[in-house]
């Protein structure tokens, strides 16, 4: 059915355990994805009731992934799984923990939009924020579908995305300190400003190292903290030699 | 000034990924750096009609060990066998190629099989010791070549079943039979008797195959230990044997080397399809 030929095992059981943990992943994925999007509303929206649904949410996502934690573990006890089935494993118990903290981020986004929504809406409405916001939301979306595809192209994208995000960061922060210093009453509420900033700019970073995940998934090549070119120019010569014996 | 140097040096070796790299372990071997032990060039090999080896070349480096892999009938046992000429002694079988041993060509005429298989020693699946003591079976090699010393025995006997990891398990009863032994440790004082004689290399043809994991764990355990003074070569139809076990692992199919590389690369990220298809349990 792709690449990792996940439905070729002699042993079916085999088959139906990986294929299974895998599709988690992406519900686990999705799951993020929701509570992300919610934190996001909820501070633009100045919405106490969907910031709280979000923090609710997230002994969700920390279920899910204790779940997918032990089915793994019990995988890798069973099947000793060696090749492509064992980087499957290893990558899958990585992006869990990435998909994990990006939860942990959006509760941690949602407390703050909750705070922040006790004040009045300020005249900026968040406007750079739900920006940076709208960035790391196609990020995950990348990812989890680079992840569904097997496509480790989308890497070099996240990779260059997070530049974008950093960069992007760096502005609201500057900005920032410029509301503070206009005007001291702004400090407390610039600064949840500034943490929802740096969460969301973390949220980028956990997309980016799913990226490069897929690389060593797909290709067998570990190039976390590879510069972008390195992993362009790595990525793609690393299809099996097939030629029948 | 010297005092930075000496604070420096343990540094760089604690610390240095280098220099862990080129520990066992840790290191990711390559086989151009090896020396090599045994070369086969172009080995054909046929049984009667059927060829059982279609043209193999193959390195094996010097004190490693070295796994074979593959389904059954896709010739590594074959291929063991041929480098103490053990399939010599079967009628129908005919060689072509060529295998050196130290560059030395086994297959020349003027080669003294007995001795090139004193050289290249053999242990099979099922442990075969000989009706006799646990002493005279470790000696029994010695005594061939008509050493007579009983010190020099006693000495060669003890120190065989320390490298073999079976000393302390017997010393008190080295003159029962044999047979009293369980099967791991028979198929340990098989190899205490294999390395008696002070061989170069060690055939290992499914060794632990027929034991239980404590005595298939403590065989790999000895294989650990051995590679230090042996080239050992091994047969093995358990793909976590030859993981662990293994610093370079070949497979095999039909007759034909398809893959061989350092065991960490065959294992984690093949370069052919078939051998990634083989040891992860696909239908190729």
């Amino acid at each position: 059915m792709d690449k990792l030929n996940l439905d070729q095992h002699i042993s079916r059981q085999f088959n139906r355990e990986l294929e299974d943990v895998r599709n988690r992943v992406l519900a686990m994925g999705g799951l993020v994805e929701n509570q992300i999007a919610g934190a996001i509303r909820s501070l633009i929206e100045s919405d106490a009731s969907v910031a709280q649904a979000v923090i609710d949410g997230d002994g969700q996502v920390n279920a899910m992934e204790k779940e997918i934690d032990e089915e793994c573990n019990l995988i890798l006890a069973r099947r000793q799984p060696a090749a492509s089935d064992l980087r499957l494993v290893i990558v899958i118990l990585k992006t869990i923990t990435d998909l994990e903290r990006m939860g942990d981020e959006a509760e941690r986004i949602a407390r703050l939009a909750s705070r922040l929504a006790e004040g009045d809406q300020p005249a900026h409405r968040y406007r750079e924020l739900g920006r940076l916001g709208g960035y790391v939301q196609s990020m995950l979306r990348d990812a989890l579908d680079g992840f569904a595809r097997l496509s480790p192209k989308v890497a070099v994208d996240l990779a260059r995305a997070d530049e974008t995000v950093d960069a992007e960061y760096e502005v609201i922060m500057r900005q920032n300190i410029t509301y503070m210093m206009e005007d001291p009453r702004n400090v407390r509420r610039t600064l949840d400003m500034s943490f929802v900033a740096r969460s969301l700019e973390r949220i980028g970073d956990h997309a980016k190292n799913i990226g490069e995940y897929i690389i060593y998934l797909v290709e067998g090549k570990d190039l976390r903290h590879a510069p972008v070119e390195e992993m362009e120019r790595e990525i793609g010569g690393g299809g099996k030699e097939s030629e029948s014996p | 000034m010297t005092e930075q140097k000496q604070g420096k040096e343990p540094v760089t070796h604690a610390m240095d990924p280098k220099y862990f790299a080129s520990q066992e372990g840790g290191r990711r071997l390559k086989l151009s750096d090896e020396e090599s032990c045994i070369n086969i060039r172009d080995l054909k090999l046929w049984y009667g009609e059927d060829q059982a080896l279609k043209g193999i070349d193959l390195m094996i480096p010097s004190r490693r060990v070295t796994a074979f892999i593959g389904p059954s009938g896709c010739g590594k046992s074959t291929l063991l066998r041929c480098m103490n000429r053990m399939n010599d002694l079967i009628d129908t079988c005919r060689i072509e190629g060529k295998i050196e041993i130290d560059g030395e060509d086994i297959y020349a005429p003027k080669v003294d099989v007995p001795e090139l298989r004193r050289r290249v020693g053999m242990v099979f699946q099922k442990p075969n010791p000989f009706p006799k003591s646990i002493y005279e079976n470790v000696a029994y090699g010695l005594r061939l070549q008509g050493v007579r010393d009983r010190r020099k025995l006693d000495a060669v006997v003890e120190r065989s079943l320390k490298r073999a990891a079976l000393w302390d398990e017997v010393k008190d009863r080295l003159h029962e039979n044999a047979f009293g032994l369980s099967g791991g440790q028979q198929q340990r004082l098989v190899i205490a008797r294999a390395v008696a004689i002070e061989p170069e290399v060690l055939l290992l043809d499914e060794p632990a195959s027929a034991l239980d994991p404590i005595s298939t764990a403590k065989i790999e355990e000895l294989i650990y230990e051995l590679k230090n003074d042996y080239t050992i070569v091994i047969v093995t139809h358990n793909m976590q044997q030859a993981a662990r076990v293994s610093d370079y692992t070949a497979y095999l199919y039909m007759g034909e080397l398809i893959e061989y590389n350092d065991t960490v690369s065959v294992f984690t990220n093949p370069r052919k399809k078939a051998t990634e298809d083989y040891i992860t349990g696909r239908y190729g």
